[in-house]
């Protein structure tokens, strides 16, 4: 049996003596079988069979090219610690989208610190610039806020921050503490050099108008170690109403001040209360200036009194010399002229004075006189523009009776402050100039002034003779006591010998007048008389008026005499 | 002993009701007289088709090994495990007999039928009649051993229409379940492709030779 197919039959078995074909003698046995139906079918050149292995192939090798052309850059960042950190688990994310993920953790050579090689998603080399940053976050609970709770459950992951740098790099050194300030905020960051941290860790709010507009991103220490350095980021919008002009000031807790103008007790917010942070303002006044240039460095004031206080440009020291206690006068307090804060106090002395036996409290003082000559009105005549020096102004002021008196501002702290003041009729007396500051002259205080007058009276009171003043009043009492003796007796002797007189004159004169009551009654006959007398007086007075009247008619009548007839 | 084959009879068997018919004298495009249905003396194409299958098999072997095969999302961060890294997770974690069980069933076995079907074909195309008996044990085992490689895809596929809880929890099948799923179907169609008589086929003929 030759013609059994040999090798591989993908087929019918084919060739010459075919078992299957129809003239080969027919098997007795086999005769019951079916014949096969021919019916032509299409004949496939290609076989569809192999679509699937070239699919395949072309699925598989887009899934290899794919996996390549992903494959983003590969970069080691070291930390401190790999607490938390997972080879083939940990992601690296940003704004919490994944951008790459851990895919080993080394050590560096030396042990201090680990290595963490993660490989980023594709597209992420243009971001590797030189000042980006990562950090792990972890769960943190600071005073303002709590962040990275999520961490709790889903583990740590690395946190990318992009950078502005544009020089690329592979290899970066982890944060160990999150940043407060990410790069993708806008606005912008300022320097300010304060005396102490107080209260401003990163991430302490920053307050404008107490709206809070910023963050402190971070606060160290000087290199000399002579003041902190805390770099504060505030928020776009709000960054540009920070320009050269603006002061920042400490609004940590409760600022409470009790001075000889009162207590005032200051804070910025309730968030502040507990956290501290740092307002800032623009003085009112100040000449309208372009928005800071980022890292600008400004000065941290202690409140916001100070912070705002006009900067003054003329600052003129002078000393004076207080005899009286300066009980309730510190360094700080207020120099006023006539009610105006004029300058304060910078330092408080005392010295002994050998000659005169007591104490001398020497007090410095700064006056800036600027304040007063900013309150002039425009136009007004000024000391100064006059061409005088300011000793001159001084001495002119002095001369009319310019005095610094220690005075109480504030009855309930008992607070004092120096007072420049106008006192008319104070002692001659000259600023020395010599010294240096310059010394005013000074007159005691209210208080002072009032126990000088008690004292200078009580020892005059001290120098009168008592003694024998007393002495002479008794004997001007004695001689007085003899006088009224005296007066006692004439009283008698002239109740005795004139009264009766008197009596007798008395009845006298009453007859008199009784005799002068008649005489004068209104039927008494003098007064009908004089009545009647009167009455023919009227009447001559009538024809006389009568008579001058006539002549004055017919002034002729004088001459010719009346004519009958006529009137 | 002479085996009397439907071939040696010069008759075929219909693939798809079993009638045994007697080809016609064209020997071309032939059908079943009963079903209709085309008749050949042995499957045909098999050794092609069968390599087909196999490579697009191997091809689709290496992403279903290297892609995730489930994405686990949950409160806690999310995860992709390939088949491999979900065994190690078992083996280091102390669940050795799971590991084993998912090593064999999904790494082994897909791979060793790979392997076993290559050495079927390349036998029966390069060396006819070599170890026949052999050959028709590895054949039983491929048949058999094909469908419980698709252990992971069922438990992924399970896993994943069960646990969908949004936020708190999410299961996804990842590309390499479908390609390992791809992997696991077209081994088994290889195995079908297969014609085992091929390994037989040139038995006969060296036993006849040596007649």
């Amino acid at each position: 049996m030759t013609d059994i197919p040999k090798g591989p039959v993908t087929g019918m078995p084919k060739g010459p003596g075919l078992p299957g074909s129809a003239d080969a003698p027919r098997d007795p046995g086999l005769s019951g079988i079916a014949d096969a139906v021919v019916a032509p079918t299409r004949r496939r050149s290609f076989q569809l069979v192999w679509v699937i292995p070239i699919v395949a192939v072309l699925v598989g090798g887009w899934l290899a090219v794919k996996s390549v052309l992903d494959k983003g850059p590969t970069i080691t960042i070291t930390f401190k610690t790999a607490e938390g950190l997972e080879a083939g688990k940990t992601k690296i994310k940003y704004k919490n989208i994944d951008i790459g993920e851990v895919t080993s953790i080394g050590f560096t050579q030396d042990l201090s610190h680990v290595v963490v090689t993660a490989e980023l998603k594709k597209g992420a080399e243009p971001h590797l610039v030189e000042d980006v940053r990562f950090w792990i976050v972890k769960p943190r609970i600071t005073g303002g806020q709590v962040s990275g709770i999520g961490t709790l459950f889903s583990g740590s992951y690395i946190e990318f921050d992009r950078g502005k740098s544009t020089t690329r790099r592979k290899d970066f050194e982890g944060v160990e503490v999150a940043p407060i300030v990410t790069g993708d905020v806008q606005g912008r960051q300022f320097v300010i050099q304060g005396k102490d941290l107080g209260s401003h860790d990163p991430g302490t709010p920053v307050f404008f108008r107490r709206i809070q507009v910023g963050k402190v991103a971070t606060s160290e220490l000087n290199q000399d170690g002579t003041g902190v350095t805390i770099k504060i980021f505030v928020e776009s919008p709000y960054d540009k109403f920070v320009n050269p002009n603006t002061r920042f000031w400490d609004v940590g807790g409760i600022d409470i001040t009790a001075d000889s103008a009162g207590v005032k007790i200051n804070t910025e917010s309730l968030l502040s209360i507990m956290l501290g942070g740092i307002a800032f303002g623009t003085p009112a006044d100040s000449p309208d200036a372009q928005p800071a240039e980022e890292n600008t460095v400004f000065s941290l004031f202690a409140d916001r009194a100070l912070a705002m206080k006009r900067p003054d440009r003329e600052v003129v020291p002078f000393s004076v010399v207080f005899m009286e206690s300066l009980r309730g006068l510190s360094a700080g307090a207020p120099v006023e002229f006539q009610g105006i804060p004029l300058g304060e106090v910078k330092s408080i002395s005392a010295e002994y004075d050998m000659e005169g036996g007591v104490f001398r409290f020497p007090i410095e003082l700064v006056l800036y006189p600027d304040r007063v000559a900013k309150m002039f009105k425009p136009g007004a005549k000024r000391a100064r523009d006059a061409g005088l020096t300011m000793p001159q102004i001084f001495d002119h002021l002095i001369e009319r009776g310019l005095r610094a008196r220690l005075k109480t501002g504030n009855l309930l702290t008992g607070q004092m402050f120096v007072a420049l003041e106008m006192v008319p009729d104070a002692d001659k007396a000259k600023a020395d100039w010599t010294k240096t500051p310059p010394e005013l002259p000074t007159t005691p205080g209210g208080l002072q002034q009032l126990q000088h007058v008690l004292a200078s009276f009580a020892k005059k009171l001290d120098t009168m003779p008592v003694d024998k003043i007393g002495l002479e009043l008794r004997q001007a009492l004695q001689s007085m006591n003899k006088m009224l003796q005296s007066t006692d007796l004439l009283v008698r002797r002239l109740d005795n010998e004139l009264a009766p007189k008197a009596r007798e004159t008395l009845e006298e004169s009453r007859k008199a007048m009784q005799a002068a009551e008649r005489t004068l009654a209104a039927d008494a006959p003098l007064q009908q008389d004089a009545r009647e007398a009167l009455r023919q007086l009227g009447r001559a007075s009538q024809s006389l008026r009568l008579l001058a009247d006539y002549i004055e008619r017919h002034p002729e009548a004088l001459i010719q005499g009346k004519k009958s007839g006529r009137q | 002993m002479t085996i009397m084959t439907a071939a040696d009879a010069g008759l075929m068997v219909c693939h798809a009701c079993g009638l045994l018919s007697r080809p016609a004298a064209a020997a071309h495009d032939l059908t079943c007289a009963r079903c209709g249905t085309g008749l050949h003396g042995r499957k045909q194409d098999s050794i092609s088709r069968c390599w087909a299958f196999l490579i697009a098999a191997y091809v689709l072997y290496v992403p279903a090994n290297v892609l995730p095969v489930m994405e686990t999302g949950s409160l806690f961060g999310s995860q992709r495990d390939t088949i491999m890294s979900g065994v190690v997770y078992l083996w280091t974690s102390g669940s050795w007999p799971l590991a084993l069980i998912i090593f064999i069933a999904s790494i082994m076995v897909p791979g060793a039928k790979l392997l076993a079907l290559t050495v079927l074909l390349i036998s029966v195309q390069r060396r006819p009649a070599w170890r026949p008996h052999d050959l028709g044990k590895l054949y039983r085992i491929v048949e058999l051993v094909g469908r419980w490689s698709m252990v992971d895809i069922y438990v992924a596929a399970i896993l994943a229409a069960l646990v969908q809880f949004q936020a708190l929890a999410t299961i996804k099948a990842g590309p390499g379940a479908v390609a390992f799923g791809a992997v696991v179907v077209l081994t088994m169609f290889a195995a079908e492709s297969f014609d085992p008589r091929l390994i037989w086929d040139p038995v006969k003929e060296e036993r006849e030779s040596d007649d």
